[in-house]
């Protein structure tokens, strides 16, 4: 569904409808831009320094596209101590960003997660979808240069 | 999937509007026919929870296809939820006609095709087998024990997960078939809403989200105020990092949910609820919104449900990630459309709560107790448990153990038992040093205290709570002050910024704690008189944080450093005396020297050093100046020659 026809479908709906939209924009668009936050505005009949003020207060809502390769790293309980801030700086010092941004090709972003939820298989990290139990700093290099790879061909 | 729609009118007429509990014959042949207890094709159940879906059950599931269609066979596949051992995933189990179902552990892609193969020539394989589930229809495999004899599952008592990883999830037939939903119409066909909350009053269930308050009385608030509108929320927002009951749940058995929700909802007059999920757990929302599709079709949601005037729906609303939605007052902001922040109570959420009408917020677990209470009546349940909390409590077992997953225990079982009997102790034959319990809001307990017995009270006694349920274990290669900072550094985060103790303090704790675990670049004996006097005003902020924070998350928000500094503290005094962390996780506080004799004076780590604290000339061995050394690591990962010593 397109950002246009979400915003017509809560057009002049109740303020509870807001998460929802902002959730919806996000999950077709990757992220939310400036632009989007005044028409969500609009839309709902919130002034848009509200909707950014709600959309900035959860950690869900991204300012800055995805990247293609879009990697959450669990910093749950379970996975820090069995290593995942190493896992995290590998990972920072790897794809030269840091957490919650996207690389200049845009090929990476990182993302860090309170709780994927799968800590029976800590550290966890999640590429697109996809998980990985169990990571440590050399499976992480190794991950990483799949994609890499992968990205080549 | 033709079969089972056929099912529908079926269920209906013979199972939800019967009364009595028939003994026709090919009523319940049909019966065991829906749940699997006979059956006529060779049925296939691979465990696709989020667990077991991080451990590869989709290339198993992809394999399990393949194998099918290659060899012709007709077979049933079956997803379900996840069983609760997470360590063993990807979990297969597969039933042939006539015999136990059975199930095997660690079943990778690879794997398949061997067990498949093995068990189709009725031959059972030698390895990866978990156990059987015996049944009283079918026949037994010789020489393999039972599956709840497994000593992970042993001791546990399965309420709520009780059908997780075992049904279908997404067959309302299933769980009708199992006893599912009668419960519910029962109570609203003969029972009133004031002696529903009557019986789960008298039955001692608590909110298993943390307060641990009685649900019954807590009902009784909301029943009791006059008004034409109320609402329910199911509070599914597990933020507790290490705890994950509520998506296993959800994804292995939402049904239970729905059904505990419907019967809350009646007993205390709501005809709206909400569901306040995770975003995070995706696999669990899809799960559940086919589950109110399916209830809703068979009219148990929905206006007038089976004739009774009740009204019932349900909406789920996903959460946008803020740990401080898991207090009821932010909860309800949340879906209100605004910041999740909390206000001052009272009033209470019972009285004025969402869009100002009375509310009652449940977490997932206490309402999926809710169905077995009303099956099997408030003795049954108040016969489980201690004196002062009743029934089971689900916990997810995670970090330094053998086995991880969850496991359902009657209050009362020992942290011993959970530790060492279930989950088998620590791996790498590493010493037990403790378990962090209640997630960020708790404490931890050490080995002199594992032997106490798990419920609200005797928690609280030894400075942790029940909170969610997260049992996180941890081994001598646990640094204690790391963890206080690691919670810390997430409640900083969190604090959602409205009351200043809990915005302010929690980051000046942080900061304390920051202190004592890095390296100064020039230390001197004044630093380590600020780290000290550092420690002691920790306590001291602790206490003003608990005592005047606006809400749950503040007021526990000092609980893991408070209950580090009780049990472990020479770690501190060793970080702040000794600037030494003997877990060696600490990174910063390790000492870096170069082995003369190994190094080549190939200069590269002197140019990488950020502080340049390498010095030394070329072709000759270089010395780092410990005073100007930060202990990033630069040095070890760049020299090509092992030369760096790290102590």
């Amino acid at each position: 569904m397109k950002t246009e026809e979400i915003l017509s479908k809560y057009k002049n709906t109740g303020r509870d409808n807001l998460i929802p939209v902002l959730q919806e924009i996000q999950e077709n668009e990757g992220w939310l831009s400036e632009k989007i936050i005044s028409d969500v505005g609009k839309c709902l009949n919130i002034p848009a320094g509200k909707v950014y003020g709600v959309a900035t207060f959860y950690n869900q809502f991204r300012f800055q596209p995805k990247g293609k390769y879009h990697i959450q790293i669990c910093r749950g309980t379970a996975c820090h101590v069995l290593g995942s801030s190493s896992v995290l700086q590998e990972l920072e010092k790897s794809l030269k960003i840091k957490a919650d941004e996207t690389s200049r090709d845009g090929l990476f972003s990182i993302e860090v997660v309170a709780c994927i939820g799968a800590c029976g298989l800590a550290p966890v990290i999640c590429i697109n979808g996809e998980f990985h139990a169990k990571v440590t700093v050399d499976s992480l290099k190794k991950i990483i240069s799949d994609l890499k790879t992968q990205n080549l061909n | 999937m033709s079969d089972t729609k056929n099912y529908k009118d079926f269920l209906i007429k013979n199972i939800l509007n019967s009364d009595l509990d028939t003994n026709n014959q090919d009523i319940s042949d049909i019966v065991s026919k829906i749940n699997r207890e006979k059956i006529e094709k060779p049925s296939i159940f691979i465990g696709t929870g989020t667990c077991g879906l991080g451990a590869g059950a989709d290339k198993t599931l992809e394999a399990v296809k393949n194998y099918i269609r290659n060899k012709n066979i007709d077979a049933d596949i079956i997803e379900t939820g996840c069983i609760g051992l997470c360590s063993s995933e990807p979990l297969m189990d597969v039933q042939i006609p006539g015999f136990n179902r059975i199930s095997f552990e660690n079943v990778t892609e690879n794997k398949v095709e061997f067990i498949l193969n093995e068990i189709f020539n009725l031959d059972i394989p030698k390895t990866e087998i978990l156990g059987q589930f015996s049944s009283k229809n079918n026949k037994n495999w010789e020489n393999i024990a039972d599956i709840f004899e497994h000593s992970f599952f042993k001791a546990q008592k399965r309420i709520v997960l009780k059908n997780c990883g075992i049904v279908n999830p997404t067959s309302i037939e299933e769980y009708i078939a199992s006893g599912g939903y009668k419960s519910y119409l029962k109570v609203i066909k003969s029972k009133s809403s004031s002696e529903m909350c009557d019986l789960i009053e008298e039955s001692g269930l608590r909110g298993r989200g943390g307060g641990g308050f009685l649900s019954g009385k807590k009902w009784k608030f909301a029943l009791n105020t006059p008004c034409s509108q109320k609402y329910l929320i199911c509070n599914a927002d597990e933020g507790d990092p290490g705890a994950f009951m509520d998506r296993a749940v959800i994804e292995g058995d939402p049904h239970r949910l729905i059904e505990g929700m419907a019967i809350a909802a009646y007993s205390i007059g709501a005809t709206k609820s909400y569901v306040y999920i995770r975003a995070e757990y995706p696999l669990a929302i899809k799960r559940l919104k086919i589950a109110i599709q399916q209830a809703e079709n068979y009219g148990l949601i929905g206006k007038n449900i089976f004739d009774s005037s009740v009204d019932f729906e349900i909406k789920v609303k996903m959460g946008a990630g803020a740990f401080v939605c898991g207090e009821e007052t932010a909860l309800i902001h949340s879906i209100e459309g605004e910041r999740g922040m909390p206000r001052p109570r009272p009033p209470f959420p019972a009285l004025s709560g969402l869009f100002g009408k009375p509310t009652i917020i449940n977490n997932v677990e206490t309402l999926a107790n809710v169905p077995t209470i009303i099956e099997k009546g408030s003795d049954w349940y108040k016969s489980i448990g201690t004196e002062n909390s009743k029934g089971t409590k689900v916990f997810a077992l995670s970090g330094k153990v053998k086995l991880t997953g969850l496991v359902e225990i009657p209050m009362g079982t020992t942290v011993r038992q959970i530790i060492f009997d279930i989950a088998g102790g620590i791996p790498n034959n590493k010493k037990f040093k403790s378990v962090q319990i209640g997630g960020p809001s708790g404490g931890c307990i050490t080995e002199q205290n594992l032997d106490i017995k798990v419920d609200y009270d005797s928690l609280i006694k030894v400075g942790a709570m029940m909170g969610s349920g997260g049992l996180v274990v941890m081994d001598e290669d646990t640094c204690m002050v790391d963890v206080a900072k690691f919670f810390m550094d997430f409640i900083q985060r969190e604090s959602c910024g409205k009351c200043i103790p809990c915005r302010e303090g929690t980051r000046r704790m942080l900061e304390i704690l920051e202190d004592i675990t890095h390296k100064p670049v020039n230390g001197n004996s004044h630093e380590a008189l600020r780290r000290f006097k550092g420690v002691t005003q920790l306590e001291k902020l602790a206490r003003v944080i608990k005592e005047t924070s606006l809400c749950g998350l503040g007021q526990t928000a000092p609980n893991p450093v408070l209950s580090t500094l009780k049990w472990f503290r020479n770690e501190y005094e060793e970080h702040i005396y000794e600037r030494t962390c003997s877990a060696g996780v600490c990174t910063e506080l390790r000492t870096f020297s170069i082995d003369v004799d190994k190094c080549t004076g190939c200069t590269v780590c002197a140019k990488k050093c950020p502080t340049n604290a390498i010095i030394g000339t070329k072709k000759s061995p270089h010395f780092i100046v410990e005073d100007k050394c930060i202990s990033c690591g630069t040095c070890e990962e760049v020299c090509k020659f092992d030369a760096i010593v790290i102590s």
